[in-house]
């Protein structure tokens, strides 16, 4: 018996397709209708609003919470201030990653933490002599995820600070049709896009004001296939899928560090308090990895042809694919990864995957082949190693006070 | 003498018919003798009372080895096991504490309790899943003989040590404090709170006459991690139809393979001519059934001191006997229901009561039991693991009415007043486990219909268990492995030529495993001696 968020109600509602699937202990929607079209649509095109209650959610309290926050993240949180939000990784004593997480500063003294695995005994295990209080919120705060290009739109009306002017990676206090709420310009889809942290007991009234705002601007309800589908366009990496918390592994082999698994930029040396793990990561930067994280083109034309040589169109599942394939070298002769998410992306046409190779065929514009199965037999398909993320549009990180700003003050240089 | 059998089976337990049935799968001759009128030992199914289904002593199977349902195709012969669905432990104020296979349950469970426990709790599980996988390599095996320097011995060891070796130093560290730490100590590097403690350390004691709090019951927790069917580690189920549902199937393959069983023919003693067993006399008839080989079900004093008699042996053979540990701790009281008896913390017939109900509420409580145990009484406020059966099969009881098996620790076989005086106590002891069931489920005295108790005078007396103890002696580490039962004599071989012992008191050990059975059997083809 898995539990329902505080959204559950509405959500259940419009799920015609009864897709449900467990995410952390909660019920989620997979997708609303029978397939997640018209819902990556939403999320590219227009807006998709995603229950994203099921997230680890942990309140850090207190004058050192930046001190605890930096020993156990790869970032220096030290650095950054009150509003700003930051994505890292938590990695163990040996320099493996255990998660990945983002971490915003809501006040002075108040930080928010969001994973996919529960810390807080982790969290406790290095706040020994700092004056800081952990307080689990999973449970006490739902939240919402509204990503796509209109997501600005719709809020602007019924929120209380002008989010024209809220910029990317920023967290503020504020209002959402009356209700006291956090809003994170955040997400898990490469888009513009907003996270909302609610009150169970708001949670309804939030819903149902953005579904009525967004229904002018074509807002759907999305689930969690059609942002599997945007997050590996985003070239995000999963835990449990693109890479293991080191605390599930059972073999070395299956861990991972930052920089084998596509973390490696949320790594600051420079610092005054040295993050758990450290002189491990320090040491492979000298030494080298033994992963790395790739993006892999898939050629589409040698797809076609493949499947011609069957007599058949070509036929790709309408979702994205997390059955893990092996990737050979350019000869086909050595297995030398794994492609661990796949998709057909609609807005790219391109068949694109998320894969980690041994660090000598990471570099960019690498030859390799990866298996793909056609009419049960196992073939191969050439791909390249091309830079993340697949897809990176400009309305992600545009703020349209700032770049206000910045021509009035060029306006203002002429 | 009429016929002479390759192998005669005294006592027709679980692991007597294994060793039977792989006997007879190897063409060989086989009888099996079993003293009662049902085959099974202590793995039996009795209608005690009219369509109530007892399942009356073993209650639970995980051990059972895979491969012994494989070989002896048991499911063909109708085993079928019905895993449990969760570990439930009531307590008197709040909702308790319920284990659950669904990770995020037991989470949120444990939560209630200590957020950082629930948190480390699956940790824990896959860091015991891991040794027991490496101790599972023991248990599929004979045991080496550590002083031997023949060859396969040597290999056996050095293969054990290179598996050891092979384990990362923290697991190596763990091994070494789980052989020496008591339950408790064990539990308290992982974990916070007593409530999560107390269910777990349970596991420690079970079939021991040690405390949660004494030193080597760590091991013994070990040792039910390493349950599992279907290759699922850690899963525990019960047998549609009780446990004599187990027994019953692996006869069933006994006689498909060729072997005889006749029940209600007690073995009076062993024959021995010239220094070598040569078949058995049964009790009453007197009549004389000549075999190549007699192969005990039965534990190491029964057969060596009981059915063979000591002046068979040397002096300091029978004196490694009599000092092997028995020391029965527990004891079974079943009961048949007029309905089910809801649990005033967790009300309703529901998913939490489908597996085993832990009476363990805290390990002062558990503690306390074994004290009252030590000073030579049963615990006025025992430790005891129930489960209800016809809940999870509806064969066992008529429609609506239930069948309630609990397992009673601790009941002494040594009480005060010695063991013969606990007829005269068995009543008081029921009550005591009644008055305890009734803290948790005040309607329980109304609904019962039918009660059985059973002392672990009883078990001696009606099961052959010596001194009651369900494991034919207590799984300690220094009664185990090369040292079960005694030291040179683990590999079912026994110092009377033509004897072997084939029960849970040799190697690897006690609960419904059939290991012991199946690995004397492949021992005593492979030494062509029958």
């Amino acid at each position: 018996m898995a539990r329902t968020t505080p959204f559950h109600s509405r959500v259940s509602a419009l799920c015609t397709s009864y897709l449900y699937k467990d995410w952390n202990g909660f019920v989620a929607v997979c997708n609303f209708d029978a397939y997640s079209e018209r819902e990556y649509y939403a999320i590219r095109q227009s807006a998709g609003l995603l229950d994203v209650s099921p997230l680890r959610k942990y309140e850090i309290r207190g004058p050192d919470g930046a001190k605890l926050l930096s020993r156990v993240m790869t970032r220096n949180i030290e650095k950054y201030g009150v509003g700003r939000v930051t994505y890292c990784a938590l990695v163990d004593p040996f320099g493996k990653c255990l998660d990945d997480c983002t971490v915003g500063r809501i006040g002075k003294q108040h930080w928010r933490m969001t994973s996919s695995e529960p810390w807080v005994r982790w969290l406790h295990r290095y706040a020994r002599g700092l004056d800081v209080t952990i307080e689990d919120s999973s449970d006490t705060l739902c939240a919402l995820a509204i990503q796509g290009p209109a997501a600005r739109k719709i809020l602007k009306p019924i929120t209380d600070f002008d989010m024209d002017r809220m910029r990317f990676f920023r967290i503020r206090p504020t209002r959402v049709a009356g209700c006291d709420v956090e809003i994170s310009r955040t997400g898990y889809t490469g888009d513009l896009g907003y996270e909302i942290w609610i009150k169970p007991e708001d949670a309804l009234t939030v819903y149902d004001a953005l579904l009525e705002e967004g229904r002018p601007h074509q807002l759907q309800p999305i689930g969690l296939d059609a942002l599997d589908v945007t997050r590996i366009e985003a070239g995000f990496v999963l835990q449990g899928i693109d890479y293991f918390s080191a605390k599930d592994c059972i073999i070395e082999i299956r861990k991972s560090t930052p920089d084998e698994c596509g973390l490696g930029f949320t790594i600051d040396l420079e610092r005054d308090i040295r993050f758990v793990g450290q002189e491990h990561v320090e040491r492979e930067r000298d030494e080298g990895s033994t992963w790395a994280l790739v993006g892999l083109d898939i050629d589409w034309p040698a797809l076609e042809s493949l499947y011609n040589e069957y007599d058949l169109p070509p036929h790709l599942a309408p979702e994205a694919c997390r059955l893990a394939v092996p990737i050979f070298s350019a000869d086909g002769r050595k297995q030398v990864g794994q492609a661990t998410s796949t998709t057909w992306s609609p807005t790219l046409k391109k068949y694109i995957a998320i894969g980690q190779v041994f660090a000598p065929y990471g570099q960019m514009g690498t030859a390799l082949r990866v298996e793909h199965t056609v009419e049960f037999e196992r073939r191969h398909l050439p791909c390249t190693v091309v830079e993340k993320p697949f897809f990176d549009p400009e309305r992600k990180r545009f703020t349209p006070a700032a770049a206000a700003k910045k021509n009035r003050a060029k306006d203002a240089a002429k | 003498m009429s016929e002479i059998y390759d192998a005669v089976i005294v006592g027709g337990g679980h692991n007597g018919l294994v060793c039977a049935a792989y006997l007879a799968r190897a063409g060989r001759k086989v009888l099996v003798l079993e003293r009662r009128y049902l085959v099974g030992g202590a793995a039996v199914t009795e209608e005690l009372h009219p369509g109530f289904k007892f399942t009356v002593c073993s209650y639970v199977v995980s051990l059972l080895r895979p491969w012994i349902v494989r070989d002896l195709e048991l499911a063909r012969h109708g085993l079928q096991i019905i895993p449990l669905e969760c570990s439930f432990t009531p307590h008197l104020d709040g909702p308790g504490l319920c284990r659950w296979a669904d990770p995020h349950k037991t989470r949120r469970e444990i939560a209630n309790f200590s957020v950082k426990d629930s948190e480390i709790y699956p940790e824990f599980g896959r860091a015991m899943g891991r040794l027991a996988r490496f101790a599972k390599s023991f248990i599929d095996e004979p045991a080496p003989d550590p002083t031997s320097f023949r060859p396969r011995d040597l290999i056996q060891m050095m293969g054990l040590g290179q598996k050891f070796r092979s384990l990362p130093d923290d697991m190596a560290a763990i091994q070494l404090k789980l052989s020496t730490m008591s339950g408790v100590d064990f539990l308290d590097e992982w974990f916070e709170s007593d409530q999560l403690k107390a269910p777990m350390s349970c596991s420690g004691i079970i079939g021991t006459m040690l405390g949660v709090r004494s030193p080597g019951t760590a091991y013994v927790l070990l040792h039910h991690y390493m349950g599992e069917i279907d290759g699922n580690s850690r899963a525990w189920g019960i047998a549609k139809g009780g446990n004599g549902a187990v027994s019953e199937a692996i006869a069933s393959s006994a006689k498909a393979f060729g072997a005889e069983i006749r029940c209600n023919a007690g073995v009076e003693r062993v024959l021995v001519k010239g220094g070598r067993a040569v078949g058995v006399v049964l009790a009453g008839s007197g009549e004389e059934i000549a075999a190549r080989n007699v192969v005990s079900g039965c534990d190491p004093r029964l057969t060596f001191l009981g059915l063979v008699g000591r002046d068979h042996f040397d002096d300091e053979f029978v004196q490694q006997i009599e000092r092997y540990k028995y020391r029965g701790s527990s004891g079974k009281v079943n009961l048949a229901l007029d309905g089910f008896p809801e649990f005033t913390c967790r009300p309703g017939d529901g998913a939490h009561v489908r597996g085993d109900v832990a009476i363990a509420p805290s390990i002062d409580y558990l503690e306390r039991a074994y004290t009252d145990a030590k000073y030579g009484n049963f615990s006025k406020r025992p430790y005891l693991n129930i489960v209800f059966p016809s809940l999870l099969d509806p064969t066992m009881a008529p429609p609506g009415k239930h069948v309630l098996s609990a397992f009673v620790q601790y009941a002494p076989y040594h009480i005060d007043g010695g063991p013969e005086t606990w007829p005269d106590k068995r009543e008081a002891f029921g009550d005591a486990v009644i008055d305890t069931i009734a803290e948790y489920c005040p309607s329980i005295r109304e609904k019962i219909l039918y009660k059985q108790v059973l002392s672990p005078w009883d078990i001696e007396k009606e099961f052959g268990l010596t001194e009651g103890n369900i494991f034919h002696g207590e799984l300690s580490l220094d009664q185990l492995l090369f040292q079960r039962p005694t030291a040179g004599w683990a590999r079912y071989k026994t110092p009377l030529k033509g004897l072997w012992l084939a029960s849970s008191g040799a190697h690897p050990g006690g609960g419904v495993m059939g290991a012991p059975g199946g690995l004397a059997a492949k021992v005593m083809l492979e030494q062509g001696v029958v």
